[in-house]
């Protein structure tokens, strides 16, 4: 089975964040950026499907330079081989514009199934997945915890929770399934892995080597356009409850939900 | 040109979930704010008998497509039918309920459409006549502040619980018509085979209008007892932080944080968590934030309008009995 995994290169979620002084991006100085947490899963879920069926995982990004080493760290998980779009042009494009991309690179290769996260743990939008998908003309299954391929690998079953059920849903290959915590344990890199990698191909891309006009990219070309970014509100420390013992707090803290705040 | 505002409802088994009320209520205001009609769009199987109702929280129409192939939910029968009612009837903005169902159809029905899509939006406005956006992102620890370019219908999900429902009028009820679609069998490539129903009865995170959570300081799976009984008087979910799932104390559907669920309930109550940023971006938006730490020094308590200092195993269970006296 050959399997997609598409990466994104986020800023870790410990990183504090602040605006930068053009109020539309994030200041990235000191910022340890790592792969997304969710597509951890779906590389995870990839080299476990290729270590049951055979085949081949072929990682994709896009971005900067540094996403490099997010690809890296892929291949060092087991992945086979890497492909990170790069282009100047790119800086700045939407999911939508981005999800074009990934899809160019793809539609001229063989494969049986495409991982992406559920969600960049950045811009929050969930787009992307759901853009290959149908840029490619195939079907989508989003949320997914559990994955169970047929025996002759050629349809497969997945667990979806949505609010207050789990939905089993089956559909044929190819399919984009967009990963979640829970769905597997993702490995770490061993040394000999990360050995290997360094000699796994990893090529290189621009958006005109697949195809693409470079006006259709970047910030001139979003749809969705940043205004500014805003601090959140801020919240300020409330009130420490007093008291002599426990028993003494919890009784004036249940008082003051009831009266004060009227939540209960 | 493009006119009127139009939103999805979501319905599972011919039952009407909060968010289309929540989305009702908002799409009527900005239908308002622009001087034009709020249109609902029903998808479903022998449902349209339920449609007209919607106009006691605002909609004006409601435009029904009513197919056994439309229940239960898929993502290709849905973004079908929409992708060529929104093309036909070139509505200004499409707005949809931030739910899992919500989000699922709104990232590929953006894509079918090739328009610009805000996801997860806290605040909805109009300004010049144009949809613009407020949303969290990196988990709440920054807002977006967006708008649209050569892009119709200008599109959005809002996150559930934020939006303020209207209060229904009984005397209220919306112009219903069918939809004209063609819905081909060829484009359907998934199928749902079953549903597991949560029997449990508690409301997911995402909805829920109670929190109860604990973190590390829980120490292990069974003390999260004393969670479950104070959840049980006064009606809450029970969620976790990423350590106390990590630890395996927890499942990762309860996770609260920038890798799991982010929250929006009415009151949480966080107990033993010290307050790590990726946990507090998921749950910021609560309206009433209370924190339960042995650790003066928690960060938890710089965000919450009310802290305890002190062990929350005698806390707790002090705090489950004066409650039973209240509610």
């Amino acid at each position: 089975m050959n399997i997609i995994v598409c990466l994104k290169q986020v800023p870790d979620t410990e990183a504090q964040i602040k605006i930068a002084g053009d109020a539309k991006s994030i200041v990235t100085d000191d910022i340890k950026w790592v792969m997304n947490p969710y597509d951890e899963f779906g590389v995870e879920e990839a080299l476990k499907t290729k270590e049951k069926f055979g085949g081949e995982v072929t990682v994709i990004g896009l971005g900067p330079k540094r996403v490099t080493e997010t690809i890296r760290t892929a291949l060092a998980m087991g992945a086979d081989k890497g492909i990170l779009i790069c282009d100047d042009a790119a800086d700045g494009s939407d999911s939508i514009a981005v999800a074009k991309a990934l899809a160019a690179a793809i539609k001229g290769m063989e494969y049986d199934l495409i991982f992406t996260g559920q969600r960049g743990v950045d811009d929050d939008l969930g787009v992307v997945g759901a853009s290959v998908a149908e840029f490619l003309d195939i079907p989508q299954l989003s949320l997914i915890e559990d994955v169970e391929f047929a025996e002759d690998g050629k349809s497969v079953k997945v667990k979806r929770p949505v609010e207050g059920e789990v939905l089993t849903i089956e559909s044929s290959l190819p399919v984009l399934i967009t990963t979640q915590k829970g769905l597997n344990e993702p490995r770490y890199a061993s040394l000999p892995g990360i050995m290997k990698a360094k000699k796994k191909p990893l090529d290189q891309k621009t958006l005109s080597d697949l195809g693409l006009d470079a006006s259709d990219f970047g910030e001139g070309a979003r749809k969705l356009k940043i205004v500014e970014l805003l601090s959140p509100p801020a919240r300020s420390a409330g009130k420490i409850i007093e008291g002599e013992s426990p028993q003494e707090k919890a009784a004036e803290l249940a008082r003051l939900l009831h009266e004060e705040a009227k939540l209960l | 040109m493009a006119q009127g505002v139009w939103t999805i409802a979501e319905q599972r088994n011919g039952e009407f979930r909060k968010i289309t009320y929540e989305m009702i209520s908002e799409g009527k205001r900005l239908a308002d704010a622009l001087g034009q009609e709020l249109t609902v769009l029903l998808l479903g199987s022998n449902i349209k008998d339920k449609a007209a109702d919607l106009g006691q929280y605002g909609a004006d129409k409601v435009l029904v497509a009513d197919d056994a192939r439309l229940e239960p939910y898929t993502t290709d029968a849905y973004v079908s039918v929409i992708a060529e009612l929104t093309k036909a009837n070139e509505p200004a903005i499409l707005l949809i309920g931030g739910s899992v169902q919500g989000k699922d159809l709104a990232g590929r029905l953006a894509a079918r459409l090739d328009v610009g899509m805000a996801q997860d939006c806290t605040e909805l406005l109009i300004e010049g006549g144009n949809l613009v956006a407020i949303r969290p992102i990196y988990a709440g620890k920054l807002y977006a502040k967006v708008t649209y370019e050569n892009s119709f219908p200008q599109m959005a999900t809002a996150r559930p619980n934020v939006m303020a429902m209207n209060e229904p009028d009984s005397s209220k009820s919306a112009e219903v018509a069918d939809a004209s679609f063609t819905l081909d069998d060829g484009m359907l490539k998934t199928k749902v085979v079953n549903v597991d129903k949560d029997t449990s009865g508690k409301v997911d995170l995402t909805e829920a209008d109670k929190i109860v959570s604990g973190g590390r300081g829980m120490k292990g799976a069974d003390e999260f007892k004393i969670l479950e009984d104070l959840a049980d008087v006064i009606g809450a979910s029970v969620g976790a932080s990423r350590s106390a799932v990590d630890a395996g104390w927890r499942e990762h559907t309860d996770q609260v944080g920038q890798t799991g669920k982010v929250v929006s309930p009415s009151l949480y109550i966080a107990c033993g968590i010290s307050g790590a940023i990726q946990h507090l971006a998921g749950m910021s938006t609560s309206k009433v934030i209370v924190a339960i730490n042995k650790d003066e020094d928690a960060p938890i308590f710089q965000k919450a309008d009310y802290g305890v200092v002190a062990d929350l195993f005698d806390v707790v269970p002090a705090l489950t009995e004066e409650l039973k006296k209240i509610v």
